[in-house]
């Protein structure tokens, strides 16, 4: 689209000398708040190698080398919230694309655009819900005395009641169900665009060979959009090691029992500075997650780069 | 043309095909809105009626109790609501302002520097320092903690709407018409604020939008940040309420006569849905009218340049 527009007159060449003090002073806010925010947090980092000390302050306090990583290896935790993040992420990549791809096929193919375009929006809306009214939501569904499920569903089917807040094993099911609830609207809109977007000759081509709707959708339309699944695939690859804090504190209530299933890294960094105060390895474990992410997105967006150059993040 | 559309008509699922997918996605739909009208028939139903027939769709008695509690007898959510409503259009217009000076500077292929601005930018997407320095930064050395800019502040920046507002910026505003602004004499901020702003309304929207849900929705940075109820959000209220009737629920299982006598007299459950029905209600009822500058926002994100 931007070649369409008219090219730059030479007056707006990069000169080599001037800096534009106007659009730099623009830049300024933002470069701030960077700076302060993202910036300055990375070289906290040093956190994470220090025995910190309060009264002598960060830089006052001594240096430990690796201790804090040693101490946080060597807790049950560590494992558990590495699978755990592993294990729900993998979920979420694979259901989520499955889900969204297949649902963005489906809402292509109804002939009334009104209607698919109704069936998007209510999907979309759970996005905009915080993950509070998401556990309110669920909560209405899931509480132990008073919940749809316990108290109205289960007795009329004549299932036991479960207690849902202390039990684990159902805890992948919600999640991952919640998680593709929250999101599969969201994800699904890509897809569509890019569907929509598919030379109107490559369908033509596929009708005058006498192929069938679901022959062009395996054929034609999924191999024209497999380059933006791989792409938004590996996008979330980079990503592995991160979780939605709010989907794995407050949809469980951050309720302790459960922790076994719902424990993953960032709720794990969040309760170890916030519950146990233990500054230490807490950074520790943020940065050991901040570290592998960042090896995990430089080589995610290496094969992206493979795929396309354009789609690439750097 | 003619002829294409025809093909694509023929290229959707027939008759049969057409009925089971409408089923289908008529199934999803009620899946999405069951909870949310749970939510609300829970909202309307006597707090009695609650307690002996659990939280049913249908109240088998309503009651506006959970209303006039949540909106007349209690402070503490008018007072949340209000700081909702400040921090969200606080944060909503200083952050879209950010944003939008950060990403035109970007834009501009003639601006020395713009490689490296946009380095730091979209750097910060691949790496950070972590949860722990962050807080001790806001707290020990900004000192956002307990005040209406630890609830905004460090939302200021975001990379991703930094990437699609250049994007936008690139695709709608011509060179040319800088061009001829600047030889027409015009200064960079009459350009920016008088041409620019204009060209790029939708862009902006959808930035504005991506941040008020943010703000609204927000319930991390009280989580991290606040502890002075005086501060609390509507989000964070919420929260607080889930936990608090969950100690009270808890606590009824050991000393039964007050603790249940307490309980009786609050509408606890139907006033916790009542808060969530009114913080959501706000988001579903504007909901369509800026539904299309989401989708806009999410497709210009996923592309590149």
């Amino acid at each position: 689209m931007a070649d369409a527009l008219p090219r730059a007159p030479v007056l707006l060449r990069p000169s080599r000398r001037r800096i534009n003090f106007a659009l730099l002073s623009m830049l300024l806010p933002g470069a701030v708040a960077l700076l302060l925010f993202s910036y300055v947090p990375m070289a906290g980092i040093i956190i994470a190698f220090k025995d910190i000390n309060y009264a002598k302050g960060i830089l006052g306090s001594p240096w430990i080398g690796f201790k804090n990583f040693e101490f946080f290896i060597k807790t049950p935790d560590a494992w558990l919230i590495t699978r755990n993040a592993i294990l729900y992420n993998g979920a979420f990549i694979v259901l989520g694309t499955v889900v969204a791809v297949g649902v963005a096929v489906l809402l292509d193919g109804l002939r009334t655009k009104k209607t698919s375009r109704f069936y998007q929006g209510i999907m979309f809306l759970p996005y905009f819900f915080s993950w509070i009214v998401i556990s309110t939501l669920a909560f209405s569904f899931l509480s132990t005395d008073l919940g749809f499920f316990n108290k109205v569903l289960f007795p009329a089917l004549g299932i036991a009641t479960v207690n849902w807040y202390i039990e684990p094993v159902y805890w992948p099911f919600i999640i991952v169900f919640t998680n593709l609830w929250k999101y599969t609207g969201y994800g699904s809109v890509v897809y569509l665009a890019a569907i929509a977007g598919i030379d109107q000759n490559c369908f033509e081509a596929a009708a005058l060979d006498g192929a069938s709707r679901w022959q062009t959708v395996r054929h034609v339309m999924i191999p024209l959009i497999s380059y933006l699944i791989i792409i938004q695939v590996m996008l979330q690859i980079g990503r592995l090691f991160y979780s939605d804090f709010g989907l794995f504190y407050q949809v469980p209530m951050n309720m302790g029992p459960l922790f076994k299933a719902t424990n993953v890294i960032d709720t794990y960094v969040y309760r170890t500075l916030v519950n146990v105060g233990d500054i230490g390895m807490s950074a520790a474990a943020g940065l050991y997650q901040s570290a592998v992410g960042f090896v995990l997105v430089l080589a995610s967006n290496l094969v992206v780069r493979r795929i396309d150059p354009e789609k690439s993040l750097f | 043309m003619e002829r294409m559309t025809l093909t694509r008509k023929l290229m959707k699922f027939g008759s049969t095909g057409q009925i089971v997918t409408h089923l289908l996605f008529i199934f999803i739909v009620m899946l999405c809105l069951y909870p949310l009208a749970l939510v609300i028939g829970i909202s309307f139903t006597d707090e009695t009626s609650l307690a002996i027939h659990g939280f049913k769709l249908v109240p088998l008695k309503t009651s506006l109790n959970a209303y006039t509690f949540v909106l007349k007898e209690s402070d503490a959510i008018l007072r949340a609501y209000g700081v909702t409503l400040l921090v969200t259009v606080m944060g909503t217009l200083s952050s879209t302002l950010v944003i939008a000076l950060y990403a035109y500077a970007l834009s501009r292929k003639d601006f020395r520097g713009r490689k490296f601005f946009s380095f730091i930018a979209f750097f910060t997407l691949l790496f950070s320092g972590g949860l722990v320095p962050w807080y001790v930064l806001c707290v020990n050395v900004l000192h956002l903690r307990n005040n209406v800019w630890a609830l905004f502040l460090p939302y200021l920046m975001n990379a991703w709407y930094v990437l699609i507002m250049r994007t936008f910026y690139k695709t709608n505003v011509p060179d040319s018409i800088i061009e001829s602004a600047k030889m027409d004499g015009a200064g960079e901020y009459t350009i920016f604020f008088r041409i620019v702003v204009h060209l790029a309304k939708p862009g902006l929207a959808t930035i504005a939008l991506f941040n008020t849900i943010v703000f609204w929705n927000d319930w991390w940075l009280p989580l991290m940040l606040v502890n002075d109820p005086q501060w609390f959000n509507l989000q964070f209220l919420m929260y607080r309420v889930q936990s608090n009737i969950q100690y009270l629920s808890s606590m009824a299982g050991n000393i039964q006569g007050v603790s249940a006598d307490i309980l009786k007299r609050l509408p606890s459950r139907s006033a916790q849905m009542a808060m969530c029905i009114l913080s959501i209600g706000p988001i579903v009822m504007a909901y369509p009218f800026f539904q299309k500058y989401f989708v806009k926002g999410i497709t210009i994100g996923s592309l590149k340049e």
